[in-house]
């Protein structure tokens, strides 16, 4: 159990997709800018990330590893992930529309992107067993929630900030996602030592 | 070979899997869409303006589709040959769209009246507005910064002389610029009727009559003149009521200050 939280806490605060491990920067940088656009792009991320991790490591450990195939990965979790967000859309369209509505216009948007298959390969790398797998996955979704929705709070403080001309837009998005990624390098080692 | 061969039949197997699935899937759980959608959609005129009150042209015409009730006559930019077109395709009963262009209720440039504050802030009138109610002296007309003119969806708006100006050929009438104003000095006006008042200062005469040398000052003689009884001065302001309006233009002919326009 406490591996389990250790996983949980340290996906979320420690090895934070974004902030951390720097990957799934597009949607970071390019949907933070409201904070109810961040927070449909992050409820599908996570929702994303769950059902791909709850596909994968079955194809990772009964297809792939039994047959030699593992340099396969790559490809394969790629071209697994696109069909199955395609699925999900369709399905949502069809029996769940409220919801389709609120995430259909983030899901085609994350369906290849690079946090989603970084969860899925790495939750590979690290050996974790299955439910270790879907709790990771669950963390690395929060964790990038608690990143998009933060930093869209600081873009709206920017919004109205004085700043030079040359800083204005990208720049200072780039300025201030650099400062906040430096505050999470705070949080290395802290919670593995919390459970000691 | 044979390595390759490993490699690539268990992908293409992966991928025909994955293809066949998404093809069952979206054939059995198809959504019907309305085929009155697009129809409706091609006729509205795509400025997403929002004057109907909805989410742009597509948000109008998806409560078309979906609840009956919505009246068809709510699109101003597209008038009423758009709204003939949308109850033919929904087969209802077509009603009326009054078009109407928006106006400015000021006149005061630069000539006109003076500054009070060096505004160095943020270059918006709601940002002006914030501090001491504008830079200008009279603080119920136009800044000038120009926030109906960003705001507008047809660029119909001009600021000139720190007053804002309506092109009225290229106006369609979508009430965005309404909204965006923060002296509320812009109002849509019926597009027959060619005379309006061109200041919204609701202070005494006098008071008036300092900060701006075209503001009114309510001395009533429109009133006097007006053979239709349309206009009244309510909080020495001059309102035109479009109702009785029978454009003769008498108004503005003897307006003390020429703050009544008319337009011919």
């Amino acid at each position: 159990m406490a591996k389990l939280i250790i996983i949980l806490l340290s996906a979320v605060f420690i090895n934070n997709y974004i902030l951390s491990r720097f990957l799934g920067i597009c949607p970071f940088l390019g949907v933070s800018k409201k904070l109810d656009s961040a927070a449909g792009m992050s409820l599908a991320v996570i929702f994303v990330m769950m059902i791909a991790t709850a596909v994968t490591w079955p194809i990772q450990m009964f297809l792939l590893n039994p047959n030699n195939l593992g340099y396969l990965q790559t490809i394969v979790f790629i071209l697994v992930i696109a069909a199955l967000v395609q699925l999900v859309e369709i399905v949502l369209k069809r029996y769940i529309p409220a919801l389709h509505k609120s995430l259909g216009v983030y899901l085609p948007l994350i369906t290849t992107n690079c946090a989603i298959l970084g969860v899925t390969i790495l939750n590979i790398d690290e050996g974790y067993t299955f439910l270790e797998a879907m709790v990771n996955s669950l963390g690395s979704g929060l964790g990038f929630m608690l990143a998009m929705i933060m930093f869209s709070g600081v873009r709206s403080k920017l919004e109205g900030a004085d700043i030079p001309k040359s800083f204005k837009g990208l720049p200072i998005t780039l300025v201030a996602a650099s400062i906040t990624s430096l505050s999470f390098m705070g949080f290395g080692g802290v919670i593995e030592n919390m459970f000691k | 070979m044979n390595a390759i061969l490993t490699a690539v039949i268990p992908v293409v197997i992966i991928g025909l899997v994955c293809a066949a699935v998404l093809v069952i899937a979206s054939k059995l759980m198809a959504v019907k869409e309305d085929e009155r959608f697009p129809k409706l959609r091609e006729c509205l005129p795509g400025a997403n303006c929002g004057a109907c009150g909805f989410a742009g042209c597509d948000g109008y015409a998806n409560a078309l589709v979906e609840n009956e009730k919505t009246p068809t006559n709510l699109c101003i930019p597209g008038g009423e040959e758009v709204s003939k077109q949308l109850s033919e395709i929904l087969g209802v009963e077509f009603a009326d769209v009054e078009k109407k262009v928006a106006v400015i209720h000021c006149a005061g440039d630069c000539s006109a009246t003076g500054d009070t504050v060096d505004y160095r802030g943020i270059n918006t009138c709601s940002a002006a507005k914030l501090l001491f109610g504008g830079k200008g002296e009279c603080g119920f007309g136009c800044i000038g910064f120009g926030d109906c003119m960003k705001a507008c969806p047809n660029n119909a708006i001009v600021v000139k002389n720190e007053l804002a100006h309506i092109c009225q050929p290229d106006c369609i009438g979508c009430g965005v610029c309404v909204k965006a104003c923060p002296n509320g000095l812009i109002s849509l006006v019926p597009e027959k009727s060619s005379v309006y008042v061109v200041c919204s200062n609701n202070d005494k005469g006098a008071v008036t009559r300092k900060v701006c040398t075209s503001g009114c000052i309510g001395c009533k003689k429109c009133e006097k003149v007006c053979p239709a009884g349309a206009i009244k001065v309510v909080d020495s302001l001059a309102v035109i009521d479009y109702e009785k309006c029978e454009n003769c233009g008498l108004c503005a002919e003897n307006c003390t200050n020429k703050c009544i326009r008319f337009v011919k």
